[in-house]
This record gives structure tokens, sequence and C-alpha cells, in this order.
């Protein structure tokens, strides 16, 4: 079987005034379909510009990405993105902002209201649906996001600390929402936090990256069975994993890393 | 679900109507003391006018305004320079709009264009009236002409900067949505942009307004320029006044309705 999606030593290099800087370095990687996989790593170590070389909005300087065997070349709506500034256009309503994909697929009108409203009740958002973004929280604007990137149904989804700003409560809440999709829908998920809980809870792997230069410096399966629980979380598998993945993160080559590491 | 939206609810209204209350407040006193300081400024005036200098008092002035309204005059006059003002810059604006979003898509316009745009903004539009009159003689058409320059000059560069300004990300989440380029630019950078072409239609009215003016001080046989020109001919100071009064509240007028149609139109955005 070949892998839904690959990444063949992917190197992305920015001018940074006379020099140049190594976002990534050399990176490889295969995801298999209907994969869960999370990224973790500290701040400024490629995952973002990973997931944009996948989601087809940044090409690789070096190496390429590949979708179902065919190289990437720009966005595809097979391909659902979630930006980690949210990305709502300002100017449309909540409603709006979800009906933009199922709009440009051609889907008709009556349709495309009834799947954008299924969609914003899924994230709670159903008494805000003809709010405009500048109204909203920021985890309500997450959330407003997440609502667009699934209306339409993508078989990826590439996630950008799509949690991030949310409060505990609803965090949990969307995260058990997104496996219980996933595993309805059978999804290929790419999912970056900054969260190594959450990093184990949802994933069969967890890649965790290095900084300067950005690469991949771990990898850890986490074998074991969906449906993950509140249990789960609060097995002795589930603290060993986390203890694993939190030291490949916190401790990259022996000497501690910060966390959040300043950009360039 | 209910937990959530129920949080959230009650999260924003209280913020809401305290917004509310202090927008109510802050617009209740500068109206107060704009009202003071416009009695203010009358009173220095009349003051001045009793004092000796050469002004007309204010009444002097008011009566030659019902005089000039009464014998039709002063609706001649403010209909043709808002006929010019408004054919020019709405000439300019249509031309400007597809002009500066051309120049922000294609850096091959943006080359083409700019030099003409740059130079002709250091130019003032009066500047061009000899060359305008030469070529066009002394009709409407180069009156017309300098307004649309005018107005197609303020507009056409914040219009540019409104589509080089449009959020990249934005342009993003639009192309995986699987918008293509013709989706992007009417769904993503025109309502993008439309903050920054309604503040170039704003200053461009301005502009357009006041070189209305200086072109009709010029050459025309109508108009509130026309009319100024000719009573300072006459000594008629009350008439001079009141055209220039009559000049500010129309270009205070116009500046209102785009004002309001911005607030409608761009609602959307942040106000900090
Ligand atoms: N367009 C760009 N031009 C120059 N440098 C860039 C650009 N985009 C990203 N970088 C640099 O590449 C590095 C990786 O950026 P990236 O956004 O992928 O990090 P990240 O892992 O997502 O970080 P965070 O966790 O803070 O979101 C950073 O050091 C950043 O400064
Ligand atoms: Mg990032």
């Amino acid at each position: 079987m070949t892998a839904k999606i690959t990444v063949q030593s992917v190197t992305k290099t920015f001018a940074l005034g006379k020099d140049t800087f190594t976002a990534l370095d050399q990176v490889s990687l295969d995801i298999a379909d209907n994969e869960f996989i999370t990224v973790v790593g500290p701040s400024g170590c490629g995952k973002s510009t990973l997931m944009n070389i996948l989601a087809g909005l940044e090409e690789p300087t070096a190496g390429r990405a590949l979708v179902d065997g065919v190289p990437v070349s720009g966005p595809g709506p097979e391909r659902g993105v979630i930006f980690q500034q949210y990305a709502l256009f300002p100017w449309l309503t909540v409603r709006k902002n979800v009906e933009f994909g199922l709009k440009t697929a051609g889907v008709g009108k009556a349709e495309r209201r009834e799947r954008a409203q299924h969609f914003i009740d899924l994230v709670g958002l159903g008494d805000f649906a003809d709010a405009l973004p500048k109204m909203l929280s920021g985890g309500m604007r997450q959330r407003c996001a997440i609502a667009r990137a699934y209306a339409v149904n993508p078989s990826i989804l590439l996630m950008d600390e799509p949690f991030g700003a949310l409060d505990a409560l609803t965090r949990v809440k969307l995260q058990e929402q997104l496996l219980d999709t996933w595993s309805q829908e059978q999804r290929t998920v790419l999912f970056i936090t900054h969260d190594v809980d959450e990093a184990v809870f949802l994933a069969n792997r967890v890649i965790v990256m290095a900084a300067r230069p950005g690469r991949i410096y771990d990898v850890v399966e986490v074998d074991l069975p969906y449906p993950r629980s509140e249990d789960f979380r609060l097995s002795p598998e589930f603290a060993d994993l986390r203890n694993r993945v939190w030291h490949s993160v916190y401790h990259q080559d022996g000497r501690t890393a910060a966390p959040v590491a300043a950009r360039p | 679900m209910a937990v959530i939206s129920d949080q959230t609810a009650r999260g924003a209204k209280p913020r809401d109507r305290a917004g509310g209350r202090t927008r109510a407040r802050a617009v209740g006193l500068p109206l107060l003391l704009n009202a003071v300081s416009v009695g203010l400024g009358i009173a220095v005036w009349w003051a001045l006018a009793l004092a000796g200098l050469k002004l007309p008092t204010p009444p002097e002035v008011v009566t030659q305004a019902i005089t000039l309204i009464g014998n039709g005059t002063l609706g001649k006059d403010v209909l043709a320079s808002l006929t010019r003002v408004l054919i020019g810059f709405a000439l300019g604006t249509a031309a400007a709009v597809p002009v500066g979003f051309l120049m922000g898509w294609y850096a091959v316009v943006r080359g083409l264009v700019e030099p003409w745009i740059q130079f002709f903004r250091t130019v003032p539009p009066l500047a061009i009236i000899p060359l305008a009159i030469v070529l066009m003689g002394i009709g409407e058409a180069p009156k017309i002409f300098v307004i649309f320059l005018a107005a197609f000059l303020a507009c056409v560069i914040s219009t540019f900067q409104g589509v080089v300004n449009v959020d990249r990300t934005l342009i993003n989440a639009a192309r995986v949505l699987g918008a293509k380029d013709a989706g992007i630019f009417a769904r993503v950078v025109v309502p993008a942009s439309t903050p920054f072409i309604l503040v170039g239609m704003r200053v461009g009215l301005g502009s357009a307004w006041a070189t209305l003016v200086a072109a009709e001080l010029i050459a025309a046989q109508q108009g509130l320029g026309f009319r100024m020109q000719n009573a300072q001919l006459y000594y008629d100071l009350p008439t001079i006044f009141v055209g220039l009064i009559s000049i500010g509240i129309l270009g205070l007028l116009m500046d209102r309705i785009l004002l309001v149609a911005e607030r409608k139109l761009t609602g959307w955005q942040e106000r900090r």
C-alpha cells in the first residue's frame, strides 16, 4: 500500500537578509491512509512550514511532497487546512465563512445552509451563526475555523494548533469530537500542537521535531486502541508515552531546549 | 454544546452594553463642544466686523444669502458646481478602482502605470488648468478634466494600497477552500480593500472639490467659484462670504455622506 502522504527529504530555506535560514532540513515522513499524526516541537522548528508545504501554499526548496502518490502543486479541496491564525474572513458572518468552501464547490444554496448549520452546531456556535468574526472571542473564532474546514469534508485535514486558544473544557470536547468524526469518516489527519498530552491522546504516531535546523527528532508510536476516553488519559500506558514525548521535546540532545524558543 | 454557547453568550453581552454606553457619552460631549466653538467663532467674526475691519457682519451675509437664494442665483451656482464635481469625481473613481486593482494584482501593470501616477501626483491639478484650457477650450471639459484627475490620483493610490495590503493568510484560506484567481479576487481582494477604496474616495472628493472652485475662478460663467470671482470685481464681500460658506457646507455634507457609506460598508472591521 502506498502512503497517503509522502514527504521526501524536504528542505525549506528562507532568505534572511544575506544569509539563508533553514526552516526544514531533509525532512522525510510517510503518513498512511487514515492515520492520525500529531506534530510537536519547540516554537520555530518548522511545523507550520511543513504544513504549508503539504497544503500546497509553499514549495519545498529541495525534495518533494506527494499526496496519493502525486506531487503537491497548489492547494486542493481534498486537503482541508486550519490555520494557526484562524484566517476567518472578517466581512463574512460565521455562517458565510463556513459556507465559503461549499460555495466554491458549487453546492446549492439550501444544501449549503444545511451543511453549514450542522458544523456550526457541532462546534457550539449555533447562537452566533449570524455574528461577524469581530464579535467572537479567540476560542470562538478558532471553532468557526474548524467548522469551515470540516464543512468541505476533506479526506486530509491539516490542522495547525487548532485547539490552542480554547479553554480546557472545550478543548477536551473538541478532541473527542475530532476523534469521533475521524474514526467514523476515515480521514488522514496531520495535527500540530504544543500540548504533549493532546499529542499523545489523539495520535497513532507523534512526530517530535527539533529546531535549527528544523528536523524530525523522534517518532513515538502510540500503539493503543481507539476509542480513547477519560480512562485512557489516566492510564499508566498514557503516562509512559507522555513522559517519553515530553522528554523528547524538552530535553533534546541531552540539553534542555527552551520550551518557547525565540524566533531568530 | 449548550454549556459552551451559554458561557460565551454571557461573556459577550455585558461587553457590548458597556461599549454602547461609552460611545453615547463620547458623541454627546464633542458635539456640544463643536456647537460652542462655532458660536464663539461667529461671535469673534462679528466683533471684528464691528471693530472696523473690512468684514461684513453676520446679518449682512445672511441677508445677502437670502437674496441670492430668492433670485435663484445661489441655487444655479450650487447646481453648476455640484454637477461638475460629481461628474469629475464619478469618472475619476470609476477609473481609479480598476486601475488600482490591476496595479496591485499585476506587477507588470504596476511597473507601467506607477511612474505616471507618481509624476502627476507631484503636479497640483491646478497647474494643469492652463494646459487643459488651451487643449480643451473654456467649456465644461477642462474643468471636469482637472477634477477627474484630482479624484483619480487620490483614489488610485489608496485602492492600490488596499490590494497590496490584503492579508496573505486570507488569500491562502480562500485557496485551500478551493477558490481560484477570479474567486479570490471577487470574494477576498475586493471586500478586503473596500476600506482603503472608501478612504481614497473621501480624499478624492476633498481634492475634487478644492480643484473645482479654483477651476471656476479662472474660466466659468456659472458656479460658486465664478460667483466669488465676480463679486471680487465689485467689492461685494457678503457674496464672497456666502460663496465661501456654501462651499464649506457642501464639502462637509458630501464628506459626511461618504463617511456614512464607509461605516455601513466596513462595519466588519475591528476598530481599536
Ligand atoms: N516566510 C518566511 N520568511 C522567513 N522566515 C520564515 C518564513 N516562514 C517561516 N520562517 C521561519 O522558519 C522557521 C519555522 O517557522 P514555522 O512557522 O514553521 O515554525 P513553527 O514550528 O510553526 O513555530 P510555532 O510553534 O511558533 O508556530 C521560523 O524560524 C521562522 O522564523
Ligand atoms: Mg506554527
